[in-house]
């Protein structure tokens, strides 16, 4: 795969696909929760920790990938999930809470799991590491093919089972990359304060593994960074860091009002530039990137309305799923 | 044919077994491959089935139980070999929020199936760090199977049922029932007639490993053999002691628990797990929320008290829950005028 104008073009319908879908949730989500705001309110409950800014990493990364390929996200998974081509009707009812969502609703925004496309989150921090690396030793045990990846925060990798999995990784050359996405902000917690090192892609080397590091939240840089750590992976060459520069400007959670970020701090939208970007080069006319916008918006608007009009579970569901029979 | 095994033993048979013939079970654990784990469940299983399927791992076990949930995610079933139930703090997240929550979180999208072996208890001076029984620790998270075989018939056929168990089953075996090499001669009431060939227990059924008609003994893992060495002092004094074994904790038998306490109207439990918030206090729930009124005499509750473990041997030996204090505690009640 290279860096072709329809790649470059679909990295860019992901990313729009994906702004459109946190921006209808950020709406849905204050529904009911002014003028006293309450997790619990309105059509939208719990907590919701949106992906805006984040989008060149899902469509980046997710652009290198294969079908066999699997991945485990976190709290923040939407923009992931939406690259790699979870149903974004299904996902939009899960975030309501409704029997039609991918769990019926007993997952809700930050456990999204869809097997059929390999794809699942976990809400803890670091948690998805070694899931990750057992998805891989289970393929190379299958001998069928797989890379495994994470997609976690820069606070993440201050955890302890990220560099316990790093290092069984790298004991087992698995087939496995950490796709660290470094935002600068672990909830209100810079990167300075919270880690020693600079870059996390530094500690690959204590690993035995690569670790690369895309300063640009630019697609097209993530993109060819991740074919490098697949091609890697691919090959027996072991697993990488990816650490990748990127934007969180929904703030951690909904209800955060980032007052903490200097101003000299404040993070770029990606999505402009980008566009401006692909037309200047000649991929994409100003006409075909509004196309692409609206299809986005119209895409997610019936979602939405998909999700809003399904019934919710019945409470006694609540005992279903428990155990599988 | 059968023979007299040992649970460590019969285990192993089981495990044997199913890897012999599926190739979805492989071996994850410190020193599995060398060592075949330290209650030998795998022993000469490296040579057999080599370094592919008996994986030897570094001290991570955060990382490599959290890999054998996702092994077990993409279609594996992982064996986990986690020697002491003292060890479950440095994997805990695994337990608590993604082997037990991934099928409940998916809607059963996602199955989950994987055996984690541990090891419990204490009695053998290891003190506070490694004497722990926690078996309540890891039975109050809903999305786990958690079983306690006490002998080798039940080692062998709860291990089948495990391995052929779509969830994620935590499969306990106090260290002193084992009978393995390091904890002395095996205790006679762990042994048992084997068969060769593969059968299954059942989860969620007690077994009552004693007739009797004045008392009930309830006893898990080491607690039911000193239930039954408290049976037989007991008979001297004319009591007649049933004694049962819970073998599994969740589901628990809570029908057959009360028919059992029924047919006697005392109960003592004797759970070697701290005293407060624990097994003991449930299998007296079972009983007292569907009808106190089988009861002759209140129940009792012997079991380690909320002390972390004592080293020295007279300590250890005072606060575990043994024979001499399980028949103290079934003489009170047996003598005890019925309160009307």
């Amino acid at each position: 795969m290279s860096l072709t104008p329809e790649l470059r073009r679909d990295m860019y319908r992901q990313m729009l696909r994906s702004r459109a879908f946190d921006d209808a949730m950020i709406g849905l989500y204050w529904v009911g929760k002014t003028p006293i705001f309450a997790f619990a309110n309105g059509p939208l409950p719990g907590e919701l920790h949106c992906s805006n800014g984040a989008e060149p990493v899902g469509a980046g990364v997710c652009a290198a990938l294969d079908a066999d390929d699997m991945i485990t996200a976190d709290h923040r998974p939407h923009h992931v999930a939406i690259a790699r081509g979870v149903d974004v009707r299904r996902m939009a009812a899960e975030l309501l809470g409704k029997k039609t969502g991918l769990s019926q609703g007993k997952g809700g925004h930050m456990h999204i799991y869809a097997p059929e496309v390999n794809f699942a989150s976990s809400g803890i921090i670091a948690e998805g590491m070694a899931p990750a690396a057992g998805m891989a030793l289970a393929r190379r045990l299958q001998k069928r093919p797989g890379v495994a990846l994470t997609f976690m925060g820069e606070g993440a990798a201050n955890q302890g089972a990220f560099h316990e999995v790093l290092n069984l990784v790298g004991v087992m050359k698995l087939p496995f990359i950490c796709v660290v996405q470094d935002n600068e902000w672990g909830v209100s917690t810079s990167k300075k304060e919270s880690t020693a090192v600079e870059r996390n892609s530094d500690r690959a080397s204590a690993y035995g593994m690569a670790g690369e590091y895309v300063a640009s939240n630019d697609p097209d840089d993530i993109y060819e960074a991740a074919a490098r750590a697949m091609a890697r992976a691919r090959s027996g060459g072991g697993g990488t860091i990816l650490e990748l520069r990127t934007a969180r400007l929904a703030g951690h959670f909904m209800g955060d009002q980032q007052a903490y970020i200097p101003a000299q701090m404040k993070q770029a939208d990606p999505i402009p530039p980008y566009r401006a970007k692909l037309v200047a080069a000649g991929v994409l006319t100003e006409a075909e990137a509004d196309a692409i916008a609206a299809a986005a918006t119209a895409e997610i608007a019936e979602a939405v309305a998909f999700a809003q009009a399904s019934p919710y579970p019945a409470a006694e569901e609540a005992f279903d799923h428990v155990f599988a029979a | 044919m059968s023979r007299i095994l040992t649970m460590a033993r019969a285990g192993r048979e089981a495990l044997d077994w199913e890897m012999e013939r599926r190739s979805e079970i492989f071996v994850l654990g410190e020193d599995v491959y060398n060592f075949g784990g330290i209650f030998g469940t795998a022993d000469g299983f490296g040579a057999k089935y080599g370094a592919d399927r008996v994986i030897n791992t570094p001290i991570s076990e955060t990382g490599f139980i959290g890999m054998a949930a996702g092994a077990a995610m993409a279609g594996m079933h992982p064996v986990i070999d986690l020697a002491y139930i003292d060890f479950i703090g440095v994997c805990y997240n695994v337990l608590l929020n993604t082997a037990s929550k991934t099928h409940y979180m998916s809607a059963g999208q996602v199955k989950v199936p994987m055996t984690l072996m541990i090891g419990t208890g204490g009695g053998y001076n290891n003190a506070a760090q490694h004497s722990q029984c926690l078996h309540a620790t890891v039975a109050h998270i809903p999305g786990v199977k958690v079983v306690y075989p006490s002998n080798a018939y039940d080692a062998k056929g709860m291990m089948h049922t495990s391995l052929r168990d779509e969830n994620f089953v935590i499969y306990l075996t106090h260290k002193g029932t084992a009978g393995v090499g390091w904890m002395g001669t095996p205790i006679k009431t762990t042994l048992s007639e084997v068969p060769e060939e593969p059968y299954t227990v059942p989860f969620g059924k007690i077994a009552v490993t004693r007739e009797g008609t004045d008392v009930t003994l309830i006893g898990l893992g080491m607690s039911v053999h000193e239930c039954l060495k408290a049976a037989v002092d007991l008979a001297r004094d004319g009591i007649s002691a049933q004694v049962v074994d819970l073998r599994s904790l969740a589901p628990l038998d809570r029908d057959g628990i009360f028919a059992a306490v029924s047919k006697t109207g005392r109960m003592v439990v004797a759970d070697e797990d701290y005293l407060s918030y624990g097994v003991s206090g449930e299998v007296i729930a079972s009983v007292v929320e569907r009808d106190p009124r089988v009861l002759r005499a209140p129940p009792v509750r012997v079991c380690t008290p909320d002390i972390p473990i004592p080293f020295a041997r007279p300590m250890e030996q005072h606060i575990l829950p043994l024979a001499g204090r399980i028949a103290d505690a079934a003489r009170m009640i047996c003598t005890r005028k019925t309160e009307q």
